[in-house]
């Protein structure tokens, strides 16, 4: 079945200041195949693929596009090469209608309507806003669209998303006619039930490397999990597991039947004092819009939120923080100042209020802001800006803010994304001893291992609900991954 | 991300400069006096022209006299750029709060005159604040459109008022005008009114938000921060920062005209940019706008002697905000 | 059809509108007519080429502070100009300079990276300095025909002023309009991103299309030389009514949304409200006030409005 190498990238790698994002990666694809390019979050997926499509430039290795080098500089180089990518979210220009969209990229009417019209979309007219028209609807004409270009290699990053099952059969089957047809296809999704009955080979990527090429079959899954699981650093034992009778205290959090528009559509879940619930999901699956929810950043379109039995109605992060939900959001970028000192970013808090506008009480700021930097260990040598601090420490200085104003509730979105071992092994017993003075930790992080090392409970939140409630004593990693795939008896049934 | 040792030489200097600013500003304001008594002799140096004197005092206390209003209103731009923000009607606020001042003045007599005067400074920050902070209107076009709302009220007033004619308190003509050991009387106000800003800036609450609002007002906003407070807080401060410039700029110039101060805004602006203040927010010191004010005083009287045309001076204060924040983009890549 | 209808329908509101404020007008000064009208057209020229270049602009997704300076560099480069050589060569000069600075503008925000709204301030000086280097008091002269032109109705009942804007309007953003670029602007305004990804080169855009809006300036400025005769140094009360007029047009502040009927409409309209506040004998001083009480509100309804979308 196979025929020529359309695409042959090889020894790619990338890195983002001092993060390596991708050091080794590669992907080969022959004509009539379809490869799904799969790895778990965090392992440079969306920076190959961004690399491959001309997006971005790699720091070294090469892409050969039918055996030549292609100079991908930009989307419309790589366009003309004959790569097409479908990307994640629609790269259609909301304020022009459907015809203006196909001219500002040459597409030719007739084929694009065709392939509307074969992908299940009967009633779109040219001259429709792109910002009218539903997701669904959207991520079908950039496929149509692409398909119209007659692509040797279509590109198609978690392509049926956002889509219903109908549309999903439809696109699954025109993507196979195309690829008997002679197209390449590169597949990035997180869905198993769809790779295995799609794709042709699974090239599995960990840590910036690719790290295994799989022929689909049965028992994939299994071996796909494990590649991308991998050999992990040791990162450390845990305490003491001691696991609480949770039902002798009430709930400090309730979360009851939580929808936030668009993505979260049912979250339920109950925080207990003392207690480190862990969150466990793949990208893009609600875990972002539940935590700005309980921040105050988000309103919820409908369920409820109680703090300590009083129901929660948050219009800005100042009632969340007043209320015991203190927040430390996934991007360090997001909750640092970045020109102002170490000790600045940790006392900000207590200048928020408008009574706390006067004279600093510097001796008073001084201490427990020596105390938050004593406990967390934050290398403050290098003084000035906190921009200057290594990423632990930068995190540290986020957490420590915290610290120095007391923690009830804690809202940790994935504390230990792109840092290093040493500070990962310091914020574990960190979490675990706030836990022990009876504070209550909601930690999501995208890291599984991390799940059985700081964690009481996790819950798995797949596709914007609550699919599965696993005790960190279970809590194995492919245990986990399956739960995040949606692989559960629970998923199956819903 | 990147440790000293590996950055290129610009970025080290440039985040020296960042870091201390106020060194090699007051190194380039001295640079750009021995220029001046280069070009001509014995105007700083009063011996050279066979005068008395090593340095001219009057030279240096005119110098000072001229920058405080100068320096008054670059407060105004410092607070506010500091939450990358901008006050476009504090040249128009100093008018109108001199204006209202000086005809009241000869109506109400001279303490209710000052204290219209000051509201009418406390309005229009109010009015900008309120734009800013809670229709979250960009500053620029908030306060260019307050600045332009308030000079038809100035023209109004001035219909009302056409009769009444004007004076000039005797204490501001002191404040304005005056010498004490042949340094300027405007330091008696300038002084505590510096101190009070650097307290401000470094040792309260307000202060360390304008900053956190500037450098990342996600940032503030998660630690609990309610941006609006601050908005409003602050242009009203700036509105009657700048209603007291010109209370002050009425003493020196003792004349009262319906574009009195306007002529400064510019120079004020660039004033705060020269001083180190990241139009970007989260970056400035006033004691950096007050060097830049002499810094521009300085320049001033150099191209006066040059014979430079008010055009001329104009296009140069435009290029020189645009270089100092262009160049500021490149060294920290970023903005 | 109703399609059509819809998307124009904040376009036919401030239609509607006009012909509203009109027939007010018309109730008040019953002699109100061909004349009054004319005189109208001919005030609101230079505000609806400025409104016509921020709008361009304004769609990109930028903004451009600088429109009133350079419509005064515009205006003496045209009335020293005419004073030497004669009138078509010098209106070429005169655009190609509109055209030139608006590059120059473009290129700065693009090559510096400094936001549009800071590099268009800065630049607000130095054309505003420029203008003061060309001719330093009012002074120079524009040719007879282009006084004479501007002024009146070859038309019966279609003011000259509102021929000229019509045509420089039909001539500059009509082709553009339908054009790949003209597309491009629209794209690069509503979604950077995505436009890079479609293959828009973003910064060629965004140099252009502040070009565009410089050419505007020209005819702005062309259009004030030849209504006041001379050249003006200073600059006018352009920025402000400009940014209101296109907000008001329904151009979204952020780009990607409108054209430029609206907001020359919306000149008419702020115009006309204008006219109407004299007709009642409202202090001239006083209507100042009440003319930039509306733009301000207009303007902070517009970012409200713009706000509320983005958060949906």
């Amino acid at each position: 079945m196979s025929g020529t190498q359309l695409l042959d990238a090889t020894g790619i790698a990338k890195a983002f200041g001092a993060v390596r994002a991708l050091t080794d990666a590669g992907l080969s694809l022959s004509e009539g195949e379809i490869v799904a390019l799969m790895g778990a979050n965090g392992a440079g997926k969306s920076t190959f693929v961004k690399i491959i499509t001309g997006a971005l430039r790699p720091d070294s290795g090469k892409v050969l596009i039918r055996g030549r080098e292609a100079r991908v500089g930009s989307p419309a180089e790589a366009r003309r090469s004959g790569l097409v990518p479908v990307y994640q979210e629609p790269s259609l220009i909301p304020d022009l209608d459907v015809a203006d969209n196909l001219r500002l990229t040459d597409t030719r009417v007739d084929p694009f309507m065709r392939w509307v019209g074969e992908l299940g979309i009967a009633d779109l007219e040219l001259s429709d806003m792109i910002g009218d028209l539903p997701l669904a609807t959207l991520r079908i004409l950039d496929l149509a669209r692409a398909l119209a270009s007659k692509p040797d290699v279509l590109l198609l990053d978690e392509m049926t998303a956002a889509l219903p099952t109908d549309l999903v059969d439809r696109v699954l089957k025109v993507t196979r006619e195309q690829a008997d047809s002679g197209m390449g296809v590169i597949y990035v999704s997180h869905r198993f039930s769809e790779i295995s009955e799609l794709c042709d080979r699974a090239s599995v990527l960990r840590d910036g490397k690719t790290v295994g090429d799989l022929k689909i079959e049965s028992g994939v899954e299994q071996r796909a999990v494990e590649l991308m699981l991998g050999q992990k650093l040791e990162l450390g034992n845990r305490g003491v597991a001691e696991t609480r009778s949770r039902t002798e205290a009430a709930p400090r959090v309730r979360v009851r039947d939580l929808a936030i528009a668009p993505r979260v559509t049912g979250i339920t879940f109950d925080l207990y004092p003392a207690e480190v619930l862990g969150v466990v999901a793949l990208e893009g699956q609600g875990q972002d819009e539940l935590f700005d929810c309980m921040a105050g950043f988000l309103p919820p379109s409908s369920g409820e939120i109680e703090i300590n039995g009083k129901p929660a109605d948050f219009h800005h992060p100042a009632d969340a923080i007043a209320a015991g939900l203190k927040f430390v959001p996934g991007d360090r970028a997001d909750a640092l100042l970045a020109q102002r000192s170490v000790r600045e970013n940790i006392a900000l808090p207590f200048s928020a209020r408008l009574r706390n506008w006067g004279n600093l009480k510097l001796q008073r700021e001084r201490e427990r802001v020596a105390h938050a930097i004593e406990k967390l260990q934050i290398d403050t040598r290098a003084q000035g800006e906190v921009q200057r601090l290594s990423g632990g420490n930068q995190q540290k200085v986020t957490i420590g803010r915290w610290l120095a104003t007391g923690v009830d509730t804690l809202l940790l979105f994935d504390p230990t994304r792109g840092i290093d071992v040493r500070t990962k092994r310091q914020i574990y017993p960190l979490v675990r001893e706030l836990a022990q003075q009876g504070a209550s930790v909601l930690f999501y992080t995208s890291e599984l291992e991390e799940i059985a090392l700081a964690c009481d409970r996790a819950i798995v939140i797949f596709n914007g609900r609550v699919v599965d409630v696993i005790d960190a004593a279970d809590a194995d990693d492919q245990t986990l991954l399956h739960a995040a795939y949606g692989l559960t008896a629970q998923e199956g049934a819903a | 991300m990147n440790t000293a040792a590996t950055d290129p030489a610009l970025v080290r200097f440039g985040r020296y400069l960042r870091d201390n600013p106020v060194v090699p500003l007051l190194a380039f304001l001295l640079l750009l006096i021995v220029m001046l008594e280069i070009m001509r002799p014995g105007i700083v140096t009063p011996f050279r022209a066979g005068r008395d004197g090593l340095i001219s005092a009057f030279w240096v206390g005119n110098l000072i006299k001229f920058a405080i209003p100068l320096a008054m209103l670059a407060a105004c731009q410092v607070l506010t750029m500091l939450t990358a923000g901008i006050d476009l009607s504090a040249g128009i606020t100093a008018t109108v709060a001199a204006f209202v001042c000086a005809t009241l003045s000869s109506i109400w007599g001279v303490a209710p005159a000052v204290f219209v005067a000051l509201s009418t400074g406390l309005i229009v920050g109010l009015v900008n604040g309120i734009g800013v902070g809670l229709v979250r209107v960009h500053p620029l076009i908030m306060t260019l459109g307050t600045g332009l709302i308030a000079t038809g009220c100035l023209q109004v007033y001035q219909r009302l008022v056409i009769n009444a004619g004007s004076e000039i308190p005797a204490f501001l003509s002191w404040l304005g005008t005056g010498r004490t050991l042949s340094m300027p009387n405007g330091l008696f106000l300038f002084v505590p009114f510096a101190l009070f800003i650097f307290w401000l800036l470094r040792f309260t609450g307000f202060g360390r938000l304008l900053f956190a609002l500037g450098s990342n007002e996600n940032a503030a906003r998660l630690s609990g921060v309610r941006a609006w407070q601050v908005y409003v807080a602050l242009y009203v401060l700036s509105g009657l920062i700048a209603a007291m410039a010109g209370l002050l700029y009425l003493g020196m110039i003792r004349q009262t005209s319906l574009s009195l101060a306007n002529p400064l805004l510019l120079p004020s602006v660039a004033a705060a940019v020269i001083g180190g203040t990241s139009i970007f927010g989260g970056r400035g010191s006033f004691a950096g706008a007050i060097v830049g004010a002499l810094i521009i005083r300085v320049l001033d009287t150099m191209l006066t002697l040059m014979q430079m045309p008010e055009g001329a001076r104009t296009v140069l204060f435009g290029a020189v905000i645009l270089a100092v924040t262009a160049i500021y983009v490149r060294i920290t890549a970023s903005r | 059809m109703s399609d059509l209808i819809r998307k124009n329908a904040w376009v036919a509101g401030l239609v509607v509108l006009l012909a509203a404020l009109l027939a007010i007008t018309k109730i008040i000064q019953p002699s109100f007519g061909a004349s009054g009208l004319e005189s109208v057209a001919r005030a609101a020229l230079p505000f609806a080429f400025a409104t016509a270049g921020m709008a361009v602009v304004v769609i990109v997704g930028g903004i451009d502070l600088s429109v009133a300076s350079m419509m005064a560099v515009c205006a003496v480069t045209a009335a020293v100009l005419m004073e030497k050589i004669s009138g078509v060569p010098a209106v070429m000069i005169v655009l190609a300079l509109g055209l030139a600075m608006g590059l120059i503008n473009g290129a700065l925000i693009v090559v510096t990276r400094v936001p549009d709204i800071v590099v268009t301030l800065a630049m607000l000086f130095v054309w505003e300095g420029a203008a003061l280097l060309i001719l330093e008091t009012p002074g120079g002269s524009t040719s007879e025909w282009l006084q004479t032109g501007i002024r009146g109705s070859l038309v019966p009942g279609l003011p000259n002023a509102l021929v000229i804007i019509a045509a420089a309007v039909a001539l500059v953003w009509v082709p553009l309009r339908r054009s790949r670029l003209g597309i491009s602007i629209y794209a690069t305004g509503s979604n950077e991103r995505a436009a890079f990804r479609s293959g828009v080169d973003v910064g060629r855009t965004r140099i252009l299309a502040y070009g565009v809006c410089g050419m505007f300036c020209a005819f702005g400025g062309l259009s004030l030389a030849s209504l006041t005769g001379i050249g003006e140094p200073v600059p006018g009360p352009y920025l402000m009514a400009s940014v209101a007029a296109v907000v008001l047009g329904g151009v979204v502040l952020g780009g990607g949304r409108g054209g430029l009927l609206g907001p020359i409409i919306a000149v008419f309209i702020l115009r006309i409200v204008r006219t109407i506040l004299t007709l009642l004998a409202v202090d001239p001083n006083v209507t100042t006030i009440i003319e930039g009480t509306i733009m301000v509100c207009v303007v902070m309804l517009g970012t409200a409005l713009t706000l509320r979308g983005a958060r949906k």
